[in-house]
């Protein structure tokens, strides 16, 4: 029994990890059609600033959920004021400008912090179930992954601003024409996707640790996951991560870790082969 | 005779792209010239930079204290960029070009495998000093860095006695290095009366441990053996300690802490692990004492004392006081003085060469992670390579000029 219940909590951390390093990048991608493959360092600045407000003595469950976020997004509007608003509808060049701009990042921060820094110590014990001993921590993870879409669905469907977004999703004219900037929307979300990214950054520090080229960990992972969930950014995020994460993962129980490595990517292959613009491009389409 | 304008430009540019390279050359015949081939820049830049601070301080000892028989040595050094194709390009410009004395470097073995056979045709002494795979039997190449066999031998046996215990769980990153480690690790294990009850491979950007936890709750081993390597896999020692398991079963590694990983680790995720290298900045003997501060005097701090950056240092040493014995720069008169007998007293105890392999023999030193730092427990003198000792004898075939892949 107690090993049933351990499997499953380990499944489901591997689903919400997916989902989690892919959110910010997802609702970029699905408002805004911008591939930004900057993502991953995005998330190690957001792991880097709450390594820094911690070790600047600032409590660690705020360094993660609030400085880590709020950096990373004052950081992405700069990126977006500066770079991204020349490149709308450029989808190569943006992809380009992105992937130049990852390099500066892990650049400069190899230049500042060297190339080791001491991770974020873990504020939370182990957890006993039955006979077994488990991270406190993944399964606050589990929690704030699942929380995170929540209030994200929350505010794209109940809200007002929800509301306008996903109107300039579908027609930026249109929504213009009603009084509203598309300028201003494109850039509030892609801060709001380089806050998620932040956030993502800040939560795993603990439990993966954070260098300054840690982020090509995370982008292929985050782009395989977004581009197989296709243009609904909440429930594409949702349906992909647990697809490639269940597959993975059961490949990975049964067999080993580089099987499972494996199954991800075929999987991957399988779904964009029978559904070329991801899940939610045919299914549960005009989700959000 | 007229001279043309045009000719007159021609003869003046040919003077002055000449006059330059010919001036430095005529003072500069007595330098003895040392080729240099580090990562500067790249992926494995982290390996590099302490490696090349290890080469320029020994270079700076050598010449403060009068060069060798009057000579200065000079580094004539290239950034390889972690690109192979960079190896072999800037190691024929050594060898043509710049007509060096000998080549110090390569980090990766693909590296070293891309410029070994090129150096041994030209006749050019080749040094390569990380820690490696074992096995290659070239008498132009001397590889100083410990092989698997040297620090297993003393890994096992000591982590199996610390943690009383004899069923092990294996932990490998899943490359030639850590599949090649874990046969090591399983037939030390049975040699000394023990088992690998389970081993597991994994790719090097795995970062999520958690149904590897769970498999080894399910295993009750008594301690753990890892040969996981890289950034992704750091993720383990932490989930291991997320879950609280690391005081219940202890940890041994034969790769933790090369790249300064105890540092990355918080004390609690860290301490108490295993380990057994040829170099600690802990070690308590005057050549380290020395070391350390020189190290200190000249870049300020020593975090970026690594165990290749030592061996980088010391292999330097090693090959200058051959130089001295033999009283040229000559190959073959270096060669015999380094076959020896011929050791120094380096910062990780006495090294000197194994004639029959061109490999170190070495002291093996058993640390434990401590509050961040490399704690020695005790210290075994002179461990020769037994590993590529058992394929190659250099005395027998000197013409021989491969990597062999050893048979356990």
């Amino acid at each position: 029994m107690d090993s049933v219940l351990v499997t499953l909590i380990d499944f489901a951390s591997t689903i919400c990890f997916l989902a989690l390093i892919s959110l910010g990048l997802a609702l970029v991608f699905g408002l805004m059609r911008v591939i930004n493959l900057a993502h991953g360092e995005f998330m190690v600045l957001g792991g880097y600033a709450a390594i820094l407000a911690s070790q600047a003595g600032i409590n660690v469950w705020i360094a993660m959920l609030v400085i880590a976020p709020l950096a990373v997004g004052l950081f992405g509007l700069v990126v977006e004021r500066f770079v991204m608003r020349r490149l709308y509808g450029r989808m190569i060049d943006t992809m380009l400008a992105t992937w130049g701009l990852s390099l500066l990042i892990s650049g400069l921060l190899v230049t500042i912090f060297g190339n080791t820094t001491t991770g974020l110590q873990n504020p939370l014990g182990p957890v006993a179930v039955g006979r077994y001993s488990i991270g406190g921590y993944s399964l606050f993870l589990i929690g704030a992954t699942v929380a995170l879409l929540a209030v994200v669905f929350m505010l794209l469907r109940f809200t007002r601003i929800g509301l306008v977004v996903r109107g300039a999703m579908q027609s930026a004219d249109v929504v213009a024409g009603l009084g509203y900037s598309p300028q201003r929307i494109y850039m509030l979300t892609f801060a709001a996707g380089a806050a998620l990214s932040g956030l993502a950054g800040g939560l795993l520090a603990p439990l993966t640790g954070i260098t300054p080229v840690s982020g090509g960990q995370f982008i292929a992972k985050a782009f395989i996951t977004v581009i197989a969930g296709g243009p609904s950014a909440i429930a594409g995020t949702m349906l992909a991560s647990f697809s490639l994460g269940l597959v993975s993962k059961i490949v990975e129980v049964l067999g080993t870790a580089v099987a499972g490595e494996l199954a991800l990517l075929v999987i991957a292959v399988v779904i964009l082969r029978v559904l070329p613009q991801g899940i939610t491009g045919r299914l549960f389409k005009g989700t959000i | 005779m007229t001279t043309s304008r045009r000719s007159f430009l021609q003869l003046g540019a040919a003077a002055a792209l000449t006059a330059p390279a010919l001036v430095p050359s005529a003072w500069a015949a007595q330098d003895i010239k040392l080729g240099s081939l580090l990562d500067l820049s790249g992926n494995f830049d982290a390996y590099g930079k302490p490696m090349s601070m290890g080469l320029d301080l020994a270079l700076d000892q050598i010449n403060k204290s009068g060069g060798i028989g009057q000579r200065k040595v000079v580094k004539v050094g290239y950034d390889t960029q972690s690109d192979i194709a960079q190896y072999t390009k800037f190691a024929q410009q050594l060898v043509r070009q710049d007509k060096v004395d000998l080549v110090v470097g390569g980090i990766l073995s693909a590296s070293r495998e891309a410029i070994r056979p090129l150096l041994h045709r030209a006749n050019m002494p080749y040094f390569y000093t990380p820690l490696y795979e074992g096995g290659v039997c070239d008498r132009n190449a001397f590889l100083t860095g410990a092989t698997p066999a040297q620090q297993a031998e003393i890994l096992i046996p000591a982590a199996m006695k610390a943690f009383n215990g004899k069923k092990a769980y294996v932990l490998a990153a899943d490359y030639n290095y850590g599949q090649y480690m874990a046969r090591w690790f399983q037939k030390l294990l049975q040699a000394n009366g023990g088992s690998a009850i389970a081993t597991e491979f994994f790719p090097l950007d795995v970062s999520d441990f958690n149904s590897t936890i769970k498999k080894i709750q399910d295993q009750k081993p008594d301690f753990l053996i890892s040969a996981l390597v890289g950034g992704a896999h750091l993720s383990f020692y932490r989930q291991w300690a997320a879950a609280g398991l690391k005081g219940k079963i202890p940890i041994a590694s034969t790769t933790l802490g090369v790249g300064n990983e105890h540092i990355v680790l918080t004390p609690t995720e860290g301490d108490g692990i295993l380990l057994a290298y040829n170099y600690s900045k802990d070690l308590d003997t005057p050549a380290s004492k020395a070391f350390v501060s020189a190290w200190k005097a000249k870049y300020g701090d020593d975090t970026a004392i690594t165990e290749m950056a030592v061996s980088q240092y010391q292999t330097t040493m090693l090959w200058a006081a051959a130089v001295r014995k033999a009283g040229s720069t000559q190959r073959d008169a270096v060669t015999a003085a380094l076959e020896g007998p011929l050791s120094i007293d380096a910062p990780s105890g006495k090294l000197s060469i194994d004639p029959q392999t061109h490999h170190a023999v070495i002291d093996v030193h058993l640390m434990e992670v401590r509050n961040q730092r490399l704690a020695v427990k005790q210290s075994f003198a002179q461990r020769g390579p037994v590993d590529t000792l058992a394929v190659c004898d250099l005395k027998r075939n000197p013409a021989d000029n491969k990597q062999y892949d050893i048979k356990i």
